[in-house]
């Protein structure tokens, strides 16, 4: 019990004088499940994440913008790939992670229960999504846990560029024919306000938040994240001439932020509890795919099985 | 010349183009996560191949028509792919299968063009897509072996897909008065000058992956003329919709 509690005194000293926890190191179990949980679930949210984008990978509208929305879902597989890989670190395999997420006992973000109906959509889940997730993943570069602060610093670098290029089509349709902009006011009307929820329940109602902060897991609370998007977007809206759909939105001058109008926390929580548009869709495609891939995954197990035992028989024939 | 070089642009770009559009398709339902990745980067440098050709193929032409012009505003018809890469995806032995047997051969088509000096552009195009398409013949062969000498039911699979696809392979090495007129320009061999050695690549493959090579001499052919399968004026109404709802919109 003493020991333990020298162990938990010499980690929380280490973690308050500002030092990465590296995966051999001694933690807390209850430090290494919550992030076993968060960086899983990021690392999902990233894999089916692909597939609303996906969605519009065969109906890009010209071959340049196919060649960067393939490129772009080639990303997000390669960051479930590293944070997998980041979360192996911790003491959990892939095959065990995955099996939490098509069993639904591990979440994902819950935006992309949401469908994408318009070409639009795409540039608003670069411009919003994308945005949102980098409000959140920039201060996790700097997370108490090495391996993932290193993922999240690439991770970081390549969903900046996919958030410009979110607005790059924004700003094309924007300044497009009618039907154009009219397709980019639609996806900002239906993205504004789940990408607004993305950030987490209000500091009030958050649950994991106060011990993630001491850890340094988290660096800053929901809502303070929440009003930087918030100051960040309302004047690229602005600039592609589209309309906030909150009639609540102002310009504070005493607080120097926006002021926003209250989020619709119940549809947050049906979505979370799987009742949004696409949560069925979302797990029965990923479960799918899996389960139609097995026999493909088994046959490369067993060549290299095979692999091994002729290398071993010649080995010890010479 | 001229209008048979065009032409003849055309059928490698549609080539690319068709196939990467096929293998886009598999995009978040991968068999494992890195063979997503690779499936989707193999879609990109196909992608990537055919905006180079198409775009060169369209000033060839000189009727001021883009890559884009090209590829979204084309009916079947007009389309100059082989029938093999338009043919749906199956499952991932069909994909894998069907990516080898056109590998090899765009490898060794890749080869000749990279290495004729009549045509200095479309050597430059060939010189950077055989260095992919080499990975990509790397990695469908490693593929077909492993399923091949995999599991039991991998190997009837592929055996299956390897049997249904075979026949339309004979396309690739035919030839007529396009390619005809660009082996006597000096631009790209026969097609059927690739056959043997094709034939003893995909052989070699296929003894490895302990398959049986069929002995079908079945011809499914039309493409080169634009007489295509049912399925590709599927996959063009969905890839061209946005293009063809809102002509001239930029995107």
């Amino acid at each position: 019990m003493t020991q333990e509690m020298d162990l938990n005194q010499r980690f929380e000293a280490y973690i308050a004088s500002d030092q990465k926890i590296e995966a051999k190191d001694w933690m807390p179990d209850a430090y290494r499940k919550t992030l076993i949980r968060q960086i899983s679930q990021h690392a999902h949210s990233e894999i089916i994440g692909m597939q609303p984008e996906g969605n519009w990978i065969t109906r890009a509208p010209s071959l340049k913008r196919k060649s960067i929305l393939l490129a772009k879902v080639q990303d997000e597989a390669g960051h479930g790939l590293y944070l997998y890989s980041a979360a192996e670190t911790l003491g959990i395999s892939r095959d065990e992670m995955l099996n939490a997420l098509h069993t639904g006992k591990s979440k994902y973000s819950s935006i992309f229960n949401y469908p994408t109906l318009a070409w639009a959509d795409i540039g608003a889940i670069g411009w919003l999504v994308d945005g949102a997730a980098i409000m959140n993943q920039v201060p996790l570069c700097k997370c108490s846990y090495g391996p993932y602060a290193r993922a999240m610093v690439r991770v970081c670098k390549e969903e900046s560029f996919h958030q410009r290029q979110g607005f790059e089509i924004m700003l094309n349709l924007s300044n497009g024919k009618p039907e154009q902009k009219e397709m980019a006011q639609d996806a900002l009307n239906r993205w504004w306000w789940p990408s607004l929820m993305m950030f987490g329940p209000n500091d009030a109602s958050s649950k994991h938040s106060e011990q993630n902060m001491r850890w340094k897991i988290k660096r800053f609370s929901n809502d303070e994240l929440r009003q930087r998007f918030v100051d960040m977007t309302v004047p690229q809206a602005e600039l592609l001439g589209l309309t906030v759909p909150d009639p609540d939105l102002n310009w504070n001058e005493a607080t120097g932020h926006y002021d926003f109008g209250p989020i619709n926390w119940s549809e947050f929580e049906q979505v979370v509890a799987g009742n949004g548009p696409c949560n069925r869709e979302r797990i029965e495609t990923r479960v799918t795919a899996h389960e139609n891939g097995a026999w493909v995954r088994d046959a490369a197990a067993a060549y290299a099985a095979k692999s091994a035992e002729r290398a071993a028989s010649q080995t010890s024939a010479a | 010349m001229a209008d048979q070089e065009h032409e003849w642009i055309l059928r490698l770009g549609d080539d690319a183009l068709v196939l990467a559009q096929r293998l886009s398709e598999w995009c978040s339902h991968g068999p494992a996560l890195e063979e997503d990745i690779a499936l989707s980067n193999i879609a990109l440098d196909l992608l990537g191949q055919a905006r180079a050709l198409l775009t060169l193929a369209g000033q060839r032409e000189g009727l001021g028509r883009d890559e884009d012009a090209l590829a979204y505003f084309r009916t079947d018809r007009e389309f100059r792919n082989a029938l093999l890469v338009e043919l749906p995806n199956g499952d991932f032995g069909d994909t894998i299968v069907r990516q080898m047997l056109f590998d090899q051969f765009a490898v060794l088509r890749y080869e000749a063009l990279a290495s004729q000096t009549v045509d200095l552009e479309l050597a430059a195009i060939a010189a950077k897509a055989l260095k992919e398409v080499r990975y990509h013949a790397a990695h469908s062969a490693q593929w077909v072996v492993r399923l091949g000498d995999g599991t039991e039911e991998s190997h009837r699979r592929v055996q299956e897909s390897l049997n249904m696809l075979w026949p339309y392979t004979a396309e690739l090495f035919e030839d007529d008065a396009v390619s005809k007129a660009c082996n006597e320009a000096g631009v790209l061999p026969l097609n059927a000058s690739f056959t043997a050695r094709w034939t003893e690549q995909v052989r070699a493959i296929l003894e490895e992956a302990t398959l049986t090579c069929p002995e079908s001499t079945a011809l499914l052919t039309g493409g080169r003329s634009g007489r295509h399968t049912e399925h590709l004026s599927y996959m063009l109404a969905e890839m061209q919709v946005l293009q063809r709802t809102y002509p001239g919109a930029e995107w």
